[in-house]
């Protein structure tokens, strides 16, 4: 494949994956069987629910701007945090990058024409689908007030809000999770082109990997505890309710040992984001590439043992406590591992300061706040304070939006050149990459403080005291929205209007480079052979970079 | 004195000044780690910043004793910190001996608390500084949470469950306890205040406002007699049921041959499902008094069976643990 010079006015080529047709119209999308097409169904649906989640959570801060609550009942403040959080965590969250991402970019970066199981992919997608249904019937019809974790006997005797459904559509929900998460395995093992060793494997594959352990394990036990849930809900059978002889801890138990390792689900595959754009941009060999595929599989697997650390406030022995405690401290390691290595990796790199990279450091930066929040929280004797207050709330959201989201939003900006052949305003986007940080870190950061002062999470009504934290919230909430509101507007634009990219235009190391933007239906016109080490950017020449030493002037003059 | 704008609660309790150190130890360590990185990126970002556009970087060679310093040091301070961390939690679980009891009640949405001698409060509790309290936990519905941030102290009130938390109050004042754990509707309105008094305050508080309650050692023996309890748990030991002298924190043998001690959870526990631990040489004859009670006549009934604690323990028909099946 040839690099053309930018001066020259591009086109996208003839024949791609968007513009094939197995059928008319609709019919070629909601029959396709394509793995970039799923993709793209995942791309609009996981987006219906970031937006009706980003909407309640504009109304829950518009609420607490005054300590009496400026905008709806309690009743309705309960649904409005309850669907807030069962929007973003099942329906946006946990699909959002393995589905997006993962089903469009996994087979390109293996060098396979499509996933393992196609068909599979596309239910997948149909089960997803049904299980929103059921969730926005709930929300249609009374709405939800339990909270997003459910507890019991709340959620199963106490509530008046639509819970069956709910708990339904979650159920089903699960299995477009499980299915996912066999595809990827299946094709990681059976279907790499040949040269693409294990040790050769994109870092996105890797977590990938280790993120469909987890939907594979874990996600079958959620799965039942809600079901239990609601059969206990409709037909009194006594599995969490101490009145029928069942036990409400039992419940908590069984859900964080897969809510848990959902956190891993959320991050993981950001991780994996970032593991691409940091060497791309840095244009080097990420350094440790190992050990960052190896600390995703470790905290695949120890996050699996770490969900009690949830229950220290619950009369939990205190053995079991001092065990989980110790284990969360464990779990810390690899991805401190990883912020290590991505530092290094910027040492002596040849950085840009394109959009996908502005949003990766901005996931590092929020991430490491969100990671080391999470050892105060992992301490027991400070634990007992700070639980089920603000810092919790603070913490989850620099780790699932600071951290995923921000992962999303820079992985949406390194792969759409790829999934829609065009490029997007340079300038704009990294002016929202910074509008994102600051406005994220300006929600966020008095939350900490609010949460250490004492104010409880899911309050429609506070004490005077903590209102000027809670205002500094709300201002720095309407930032965050602009910040999310202008790539979905310029990247909507580029669609139709952006120039067109080229197969390669940072130019990156990956296969999915390697084939044109959109791509063939069949990915690659002749399967590719792997010759070269991973983020290798000295021995190839196809890329058109400098050769394969590095210019010496700049850099030396720099050392 | 509390500025405008504090970043921490007030220290009204033992436990929050170990806590606050704790934070200031995490605090630091974790301060120190982000400034470090963020200051390492922010310096690359602009020193190696591209200088043609086809620049490639210098590939550093990975370093397997860069990696193990970068996990060997994190983990020896996170170690640090869940040392540290485990003992002050220790500390916490650990009830001392001499403790003044009030039972708090969680229920839609309120709190109502009981002193010692009967006594009721609805949300408000009531307590004397330099006396360690011990608070018994129990929920009439959902999950609850008592949450003191004055004190650093919470623990969740649990349907089914007696939970038990302890502290010291050190400062006169009032302090806005919460609850912590999601509860419905009114969750947030289900808070109050703890006054803590001085000693003396705190007992003419006590005489004073005690007209017209009854003690629940009173109301628990009439309750005893009432539900006819007192049919087969005959005090001196000749009923079908084993007598409840002196049983109140001593060591219970069961019928499986294990050994569990008498305190408020075991015996909540033998009222509403007498079935679950059997006390030896005993038929499972007891009905069942679940639903039957509310939590507050549970409390008069442990009140009264604390109260037997004094009386003779008959030589048979007891039920406590021989000094021989002691471990």
């Amino acid at each position: 494949m040839s690099n053309t010079p930018p001066t020259l006015v591009r086109e996208l080529p003839h024949k791609h994956y968007l513009n094939a047709t197995y059928g008319a119209g609709l019919r070629s999308w909601l029959l396709t069987t394509d793995h970039k097409r799923i993709a793209l169904l995942y791309l609009a649906s996981v987006t219906v629910f970031f937006f009706i989640g980003g909407v309640l959570a504009t109304m829950i801060r518009i609420h607490l701007l005054t300590p009496g609550g400026a905008l709806v009942t309690p009743e309705t403040y309960n649904k409005l945090f309850t669907m807030h959080g069962v929007a973003m965590i099942f329906f946006f969250l946990i699909p959002s990058i393995p589905a997006v991402f993962g089903n469009f970019l996994i087979p390109l970066m293996i060098g396979a024409k499509d996933l393992a199981f196609p068909k599979i992919n596309l239910l997948s997608w149909y089960i997803y689908v049904i299980g929103g249904c059921f969730v926005l019937y709930s929300f249609g019809t009374g709405g939800l007030d339990t909270g997003w974790t459910f507890y019991t006997p709340l959620s199963s005797v106490y509530s008046n809000s639509a819970v069956t459904p709910a708990v339904l559509g979650i159920f089903i929900n699960g299995f477009s999770s499980i299915l996912t998460g066999l595809n990827f395995i299946v094709t990681i093992h059976t279907m790499r082109a040949p040269g693409m060793t294990w040790f050769r494997m994109p870092l996105f594959v890797w977590a990938h990997y280790a993120t469909s352990l987890v939907m594979i394990l874990g996600t079958p036990v959620v799965a039942i505890t809600l079901l239990l849930a609601g059969l206990e809900r409709m037909f009194h059978l006594g599995f969490f309710n101490p009145a029928l002889g069942g036990d409400p801890i039992l419940f908590q138990h069984l859900f964080w040992f897969y809510s848990h390792p959902a956190v891993y689900i959320m991050i993981l595959p950001a991780m994996g984001v970032i593991s691409e754009i940091i060497p791309t941009f840095a244009r080097k060999p990420i350094f440790g590439y190992a050990f960052i595929a190896g600390s995703s599989i470790a905290i695949a697997v120890i996050g699996f043992l770490v969900w009690a650390h949830h229950m220290f406030v619950t009369g939990e022995s205190t053995y079991a406590a001092l065990t989980f405690s110790f284990l969360s401290y464990l779990v810390a390691i690899p991805s401190a591992v990883k912020v290590f290595n991505w530092t290094s990796t910027l040492y002596k790199g040849s950085i840009s300061w394109d959009p996908p990279m502005i949003y990766a450091l901005g996931f590092i930066g929020l991430f490491v706040i969100g990671g080391l929040t999470g050892l105060f929280l992992a301490c027991l004797g400070l634990d007992i304070h700070i639980h089920d207050t603000y810092f919790v709330v603070a913490h989850f959201h620099y780790i699932m939006v600071g951290g995923a989201v921000m992962g999303y939003v820079g992985g949406l900006h390194f792969w759409w050149p790829k999934i829609t052949g065009r490029l997007y305003p340079r300038s704009l986007s990294r002016f929202a990459a910074v509008v994102l940080f600051i406005g994220f870190n300006l929600t966020f950061f008095p939350q900490f403080i609010l949460g250490y002062l004492g104010m409880p999470r899911r309050y429609h009504t506070y004490p005077p005291e903590f209102q000027v934290l809670n205002v500094l919230s709300t201002a720095g909430a309407s930032i965050l929205a602009l910040g999310y509101l202008l790539p979905m507007s310029y990247l909507t634009w580029s669609m139709r209007y952006g120039r067109v990219a080229g197969p390669n235009p940072w130019p990156a190391t990956g296969l999915e480079w390697k084939t044109d933007s959109p791509p063939l239906t069949e990915n690659f016109e002749v399967t590719p052979v792997v010759t070269w080490e991973p983020y290798d950017f000295k021995n190839r020449p196809d890329l058109g970079l400098g050769t394969g030493t590095p210019s010496p002037a700049p850099a030396h003059g720099d050392d | 004195m509390q500025s405008q704008l504090p970043i921490y609660p007030e220290q009204a309790s033992n436990f929050a000044p170990q806590v606050d150190a704790l934070m200031l130890f995490i605090s630091g360590i974790c301060v120190f780690f982000a400034a470090a990185v963020t200051v390492a990126i922010v310096v690359f970002f602009f020193k190696y910043r591209r200088k043609t556009p086809d620049a490639v970087g210098i590939t550093i060679e990975e370093d397997a004793r860069l990696e193990a310093l970068w996990m060997i040091v994190p983990l020896i301070l996170s170690m640090a910190m869940f040392g540290w961390g485990a003992v002050v939690y220790v500390d916490y679980r650990n009830v001392p001996q001499d403790t003044l009891d009030i039972y708090v009640i969680g229920k839609q949405w309120m709190w109502k608390a009981q002193q010692p001698n009967g006594l009721k409060e609805i949300n408000e509790c009531h307590v004397p500084v330099g006396r360690n309290i011990r608070l018994i936990l129990s929920s009439e519905d959902v999950i609850h949470d008592f949450f003191v941030p004055a004190f650093r102290v919470k623990m969740d009130v649990v349907p089914g469950h007696y939970n038990t938390m302890w502290f010291r109050p050190t400062k006169p004042g009032r302090y806005h306890f919460f609850c912590s754990q999601y509860c419905g509707t009114n969750h947030a309105l289900m808070g109050g205040w703890v006054t803590v008094m001085e000693p003396s305050d705190y007992a003419a508080w006590l005489s004073g406002s005690a007209a017209g309650n009854v003690n629940p050692v009173v109301t628990g023996e009439k309750l005893f007699a009432e539900k006819a309890c007192s049919t087969c748990h005959v005090a001196n030991g000749t009923g079908r049921s084993p007598s409840l002298n002196g049983v109140y924190g001593a060591q219970v043998l069961l019928a499986d041959g294990s050994i569990v001690i008498a305190d408020e959870a075991y015996i909540r526990e033998s009222i509403l499902q007498p079935n679950a631990k059997i006390v030896a040489g005993y038929q499972p004859l007891m009905p069942t008094f679940q639903g039957q009670l509310t939590e507050e006549q549970v409390f008069a009934l442990i009140a009264y069976i604390k109260s037997l604690q004094s009386q003779p323990v008959p030589a048979t028909g007891a039920g406590i643990a021989p000094p021989t099946g002691k471990r």
